[in-house]
């Protein structure tokens, strides 16, 4: 149950419900303007506690990135990348539809909710 | 900016055991065996120590657990856990503990047996990964490091080559150390040539997972000169975080060591200049090069060309890690405490083949987590009170 108006679940579980939904939201200091993210009580930057939520735009740039190498037998090797979204938060993702070695830093990408098989995941895709 | 624990304590004793291949021993096991030579090392015993400073990877109550271990009740225990940085943060509090009187002999100790058992990192730690990086599998902890790595080299042009430098000088050291886990010539070419584990950093550019268990006594610095051997006196300290996870880190490029080793060189009234050498936590050939620049030894961005040609490798201008490091001496798990132990050896004249003579200011530092932690002590000769 989403029950976010009568406060009885906390930001994390809000955000993990509304990715349920296929929908990726943030959350924004109404003080500072910071992005919050992975989902606080309180702004991490200010320490103020009101935060509103609101839809990301979904588009951002590669920050980082890596290529987790694999024995043969345990599966191909793949991207591990970290992803300034436009409005201001960074968060750990991959990058899919292209060759992990060809992820460059700087790279335009755009957010994909997977929700096929267990919990839905966040990937990004070149722009 | 304040002094007070500027000469306020000492190490007067420092212990190995198990370093390498340990196979039949518990980690409580070979950390009483380093405790047991530390203590022997500084003169004293087991029933002197009234203050137990400890951190290990798979005791939820690591203070609790070592105390009843090695038939302890001291009036100060500190077993903060900030990963590999923790015992300088120990070193840190003990200096504190020592100088207000709340104890006399402080016993910093840790030990592991995660080679034996494991062959890899294990830790009781349910929040690595995080929850929000977990579910992108990311090998940890070396993707965090291949990261900053891969950052570094596109912003300011870190090469390979660079980074296989600090292998290499490590290697180097090692050779220099019959304690060390890999003794093996290393040369820039076969760290590139190396299995890649993830991009950029091969197996070349990554820690040993070896035994092993470390442990030193302070004592306030009045109790120093009457030890044995000479002392290594606490000149400076200082702790910082910024972050836990490496995706929350601020600028992935630059670590807290910046602020860590401002305070620490404030404390103790040096600048980078005035350290004869310095031991710095290289569990991945990226972390030395950002030591080195956010702890003021050369300029953001310039840790690569600062490595080149061997300038931290025996007969460098800066000596790095003389005993071979995470890199090459050993790596169990946690390895702060062996920078401690690294640095009151060369004070003491101690290092053999690998004494780099003159030595009168070691820097030490510790790197804990995914860059999160980073604690800086300076330790000197008597001749630097």
């Amino acid at each position: 149950m989403f029950r976010e108006a009568d406060g009885h679940v906390g930001p994390d579980a809000i955000f993990r419900e509304r990715l349920r939904a296929g929908r990726v939201e943030m959350q924004a200091c109404d003080s500072c303007g910071h992005v919050c993210f992975p989902p606080r009580t309180h702004c991490a930057s200010c320490g103020a506690q009101a935060l509103s939520w609101f839809a990301i735009a979904g588009t951002g740039i590669v920050y980082a990135t890596t290529v987790v190498r694999q024995r043969r037998d345990h599966g191909p090797d793949y991207n591990v990348a970290l992803i300034d979204l436009t409005e201001g938060a960074r968060m750990m993702s991959r990058v899919e539809g292209i060759p992990p070695t060809q992820v460059r830093i700087g790279m335009p990408v755009r957010a994909q909710v997977k929700t096929a098989g267990g919990d839905p995941l966040i990937v990004f895709v070149p722009a | 900016m304040p002094r007070t624990l500027r000469g306020a304590a000492a190490i007067i004793g420092a212990g190995l055991a198990g370093c390498g291949d340990a196979p039949g021993f518990g980690h409580l096991e070979l950390l009483a065996q380093a405790a047991h030579a530390a203590l022997a090392d500084a003169g004293l015993h087991l029933r002197d120590v009234d203050g137990l400073f400890t951190a290990t990877l798979t005791d939820f109550m690591p203070a609790l657990t070592v105390a009843e271990y090695l038939g302890l009740r001291p009036a100060v225990v500190d077993g903060t856990n900030v990963g590999g940085a923790s015992f300088l943060q120990h070193a840190i509090s003990a200096a504190m503990a020592l100088r207000l009187g709340l104890c006399k002999v402080a016993l910093i100790c840790y030990g592991s047996n995660q080679r034996s058992t494991a062959r890899r990192l294990i830790t009781l730690s349910q929040s690595d990964p995080p929850p929000y990086e977990a579910p992108y599998k990311p090998r940890y902890p070396v993707v965090a490091y291949a990261l900053a790595a891969s950052r570094h080299m596109h912003l300011y042009g870190t090469t390979p080559e660079q980074l296989a430098e600090v292998a290499v000088a490590a290697r180097r050291w090692a050779r220099l150390n019959p304690m060390a886990y890999v003794r093996t010539p290393l040369t820039i070419s076969e760290v590139r040539d190396s299995r890649m584990v993830c991009d950029p950093l091969t197996v070349r550019d990554c820690c040993l997972v070896t035994d092993g268990a470390g442990a030193i006594v302070m004592v306030a610095a009045d109790r120093a000169r009457d030890a044995p051997k000479p002392a290594a006196y606490f000149l400076g300290g200082a702790h910082a975080t910024w972050h836990r996870q490496v995706s929350s880190m601020p600028d992935i490029t630059a670590t807290a060591a910046q602020e860590s080793g401002a305070r620490a060189l404030a404390m103790a009234g040096l600048s980078p200049a005035q350290v004869d050498q310095a031991q710095l936590y290289d569990a991945f050939t990226i972390n030395p090069i950002l030591f080195l620049e956010d702890l003021g030894f050369c300029q953001k961005g310039e840790g690569g060309p600062f490595v080149e040609g061997g300038r931290i490798a025996p007969g460098g201008a800066l000596p790095v890690n003389t005993n071979g490091g995470g890199l090459s001496f050993c790596h169990p798990g946690m390895y702060g405490i062996f920078t401690l132990i690294e640095a009151a050896i060369q004070i003491r004249g101690e290092g053999g083949d690998r004494q780099v003579d003159g030595t009168d200011v070691v820097l030490c530092h510790g790197n804990g987590g995914t860059f999160s932690s980073q604690a800086t002590v300076l330790l000197g000769s008597a001749a630097t009170l």
